[in-house]
């Protein structure tokens, strides 16, 4: 890799304790950047709110696939036993709906599923096969008992004095730069 | 002693640990090289996982007439096996989903666990309906796709609606168990040394950063699955207890069969879990996350749904009697005392007699007593299936078509050979995979809670337990 010429992702800070990400992530919101995130092993209660996180769109991806798979579990049905070949089964209607009923909760459980799933997936921006945050060496601690936050060079308030200033302040035990 | 006492709740975590020491306790695990003790047991494994195939191939050269089916038993072993497995698989789901909508922080523990378990059962209960079907090169018509006959399937028949449960219920599962291991394969693969691993956990991992903008909408993905899955693992157990209660068998065809179905299946599947916990957690060194609490836990759900079943068992006999039919009361005597009264017996002895020794702490605290307890329960839940499908079409309607059924060898290996599979997927569950979900383990350590940090100071102290004061000495 190149020394001189490197892009500036972002600057990345770690802290020691669920506590102190939460009060970092609070006054870097408060402070009116957009483009931050923090990072810890697991979930913190309470964190979406120190970064004034929306409320994720899932639920409206997960309702279209839902809405496809039941409409689709009985279109299907209809098509098959109505349309292109009925059957007489122990004089039954062709249109048998509360027989149908097992297979259309079915479809809409699974196409369900695979919209929370991949929705989730496609809201996270994952997969994703590289991340300038990788480069990193100690940042693989953010997955075993590490706590970072990163302001990225994008955010339109960024000035790497001021947001080592901040960390600092924040009580940050390490303070480093990320290029790409 | 005063009259009030305050029972705290107990820690989820034993020991000293922090999120370090858990991690290194649970990806270590996977992380060092493969032990001697674990090939041995592959080998066994293997060994079972061939007989499997060739007692399927010799089934698939030969025909299903070398199971023990005969004129009025057309349902065997296939169909109690697959059953047995299927029920087997719900604890999985029921630990990771509905525990988790009631909050009950304890499944963290064994989630991943008793998903894995979950997975590697329904794949094993996938086997037997696919190949009783005898001809199984035309086993695709049971899936909605175009075959030379122009025709499609009947959408009518519970047969087809457990193709769609069984099916929908694995794939469910399966994505619920990849969406909870991804945080934790992105752990290992943040710790793994050699090339070969970072690679193959990476990929896995999918770029999984720890992000907190990720985690907010994967949270978001985690309990839509689990208020998707808690209705699903009903339905699976549900459709399948259909195959036999929309048909007009006698002892078969009764309404208590869904509930009484699922409660059977919680309760073998919890019983599946403890004996493969117990071993495990000794193994691996487990005891700290695994911890005896979880086990009385899981012990009382037993007893529980054992009691259920239990209760359906008499139910059964009380409307076989009350709706007035004979057939109905004649399979329910013929059960208790008739050909196989033998396999009614030892079903009511494992299923409803032996759990009622967990009212007592002392055995639902001990190791042993459960680990005993788990295998009878599911050696009971193997004859619930076999009294409620054999005897029912041994002894219908007409006593001159009554015959007896005796499964032949081939029964026997095909069963014994599917343990070969399960434990095959579940080695390379425990030697691939961390056994234990992480992040969310993390998640519920005293440590995790940014409240039990001084305000001031920042540092960590254990969370003060009040304990509540009586409001008057006067109850």
């Amino acid at each position: 890799m190149s020394t001189k010429e490197q892009n500036l992702y972002g600057i990345l800070a770690e802290f020691k304790n669920p506590k102190e990400l939460i009060d970092v992530a609070k006054t870097m919101s408060k402070s009116g950047f957009s483009k931050f995130d923090t990072f810890s092993p697991f979930p913190i209660h309470g964190m979406d709110k120190a970064m004034k996180l929306k409320k994720s769109k899932l639920g409206w991806i997960v309702f279209a696939h839902a809405i496809i798979g039941f409409t689709g579990a009985v279109s299907m049905m209809y098509y098959m036993s109505v349309v292109d070949y009925p059957m007489n089964i122990s004089g039954k209607p062709f249109f048998n709906a509360p027989a149908w009923v097992p297979i259309t909760f079915e479809l809409t459980v699974l196409l369900s599923s695979f919209g929370a799933v991949f929705g989730m997936f496609y809201l996270n921006g994952l997969p994703k096969l590289n991340n300038p945050l990788f480069n990193v060496e100690r940042f693989k601690k953010a997955t075993d008992d590490g706590f970072f936050a990163c302001i990225e060079a994008e955010d339109d308030k960024f000035e790497a004095d001021e947001v080592k200033k901040l960390f600092q302040e924040a009580g940050a035990s390490h303070i480093e730069e990320v290029y790409e | 002693m005063s009259k009030y006492q305050y029972v705290p709740e107990p820690a989820l975590v034993k020991g000293d640990h922090d999120f370090a020491s858990l991690t290194r306790l649970v990806t270590d695990i996977n992380l060092r090289p493969t032990p001697k003790a674990w090939y041995l047991c592959m080998i066994g494994a293997n060994a079972l996982l061939m007989v499997m195939v060739v007692a399927i191939g010799y089934l698939i050269w030969e025909g299903t007439g070398i199971w023990g089916l005969n004129n009025p038993i057309g349902w065997g072993w296939a169909i109690i096996n697959f059953v047995w497995w299927v029920g087997i698989g719900h604890a999985g789901t029921l630990i990771s989903a509905i525990l988790f909508l009631f909050r009950q922080d304890w499944r963290t523990a064994i989630n991943r666990f008793a998903e894995a378990m979950t997975i590697f059962a329904v794949m094993c209960a996938g086997v037997f309906p696919a190949i009783h079907v005898g001809r199984i090169w035309a086993i695709y018509w049971v899936f909605p796709i175009p075959n030379q006959m122009a025709m499609w399937p009947n959408f009518n028949s519970p047969l087809l609606w457990d193709v769609f449960a069984v099916s929908t219920y694995f794939t469910v599962s399966f994505l619920f168990w990849y969406v909870g291991l991804v945080p934790d394969l992105a752990t290992i693969r943040d710790r793994a040394t050699d090339k070969i691993r970072k690679v193959a956990y990476g990929i896995f991992a999918l770029g999984w950063t720890g992000s907190n903008r990720h985690w907010w909408n994967y949270e978001k993905a985690y309990m839509i699955l689990a208020g998707l899955a808690t209705p699903l693992v009903l339905s699976v157990h549900t459709i399948v207890s259909f195959d036999f209660a929309v048909s007009m068998i006698p002892g078969w065809h009764t309404t208590i069969f869904p509930p009484y179905f699922v409660a059977g299946a919680i309760f073998s599947g919890f019983a599946m879990v403890l004996t493969l916990m117990i071993v495990a957690r000794k193994i691996y060194g487990m005891k700290d996350i695994m911890t005896d609490d979880h086990m009385e836990k899981m012990n009382i759900v037993i007893l529980v749904t054992g009691s259920m079943v239990g209760f359906a068992y008499m139910m059964e006999f009380f409307i076989a009697w009350y709706s007035g039919v004979e057939y109905e009361k004649a399979i329910f005597m013929l059960r208790a005392t008739g050909p196989y009264a033998w396999a009614y017996w030892a079903m009511m002895t494992c299923n409803v007699l032996s759990p009622q020794v967990f009212w007592f702490k002392k055995v639902r605290t001990s190791v042993g007593a459960t680990f005993a307890i788990s295998i009878v329960v599911n050696i009971g839940m193997w004859f619930e299936r076999f009294v409620i499908t054999v005897t029912s079409l041994a002894n219908d309607y007409l006593p001159s078509s009554w015959d007896y059924y005796s499964p032949t060898i081939w029964d026997v290996l095909t069963y014994v050979g599917t343990f070969g599979l399960f434990f095959t997927m579940f080695l390379l569950f425990l030697r691939f995979l961390p056994m234990v979900a992480l992040a969310e383990i993390k998640a519920v350590i005293p440590q995790a809670d940014p409240h039990n940090y001084d305000e001031e100071t920042g540092e960590f102290h254990k969370p003060k337990v009040e304990v509540p004061k009586p409001q008057s000495e006067k109850v």
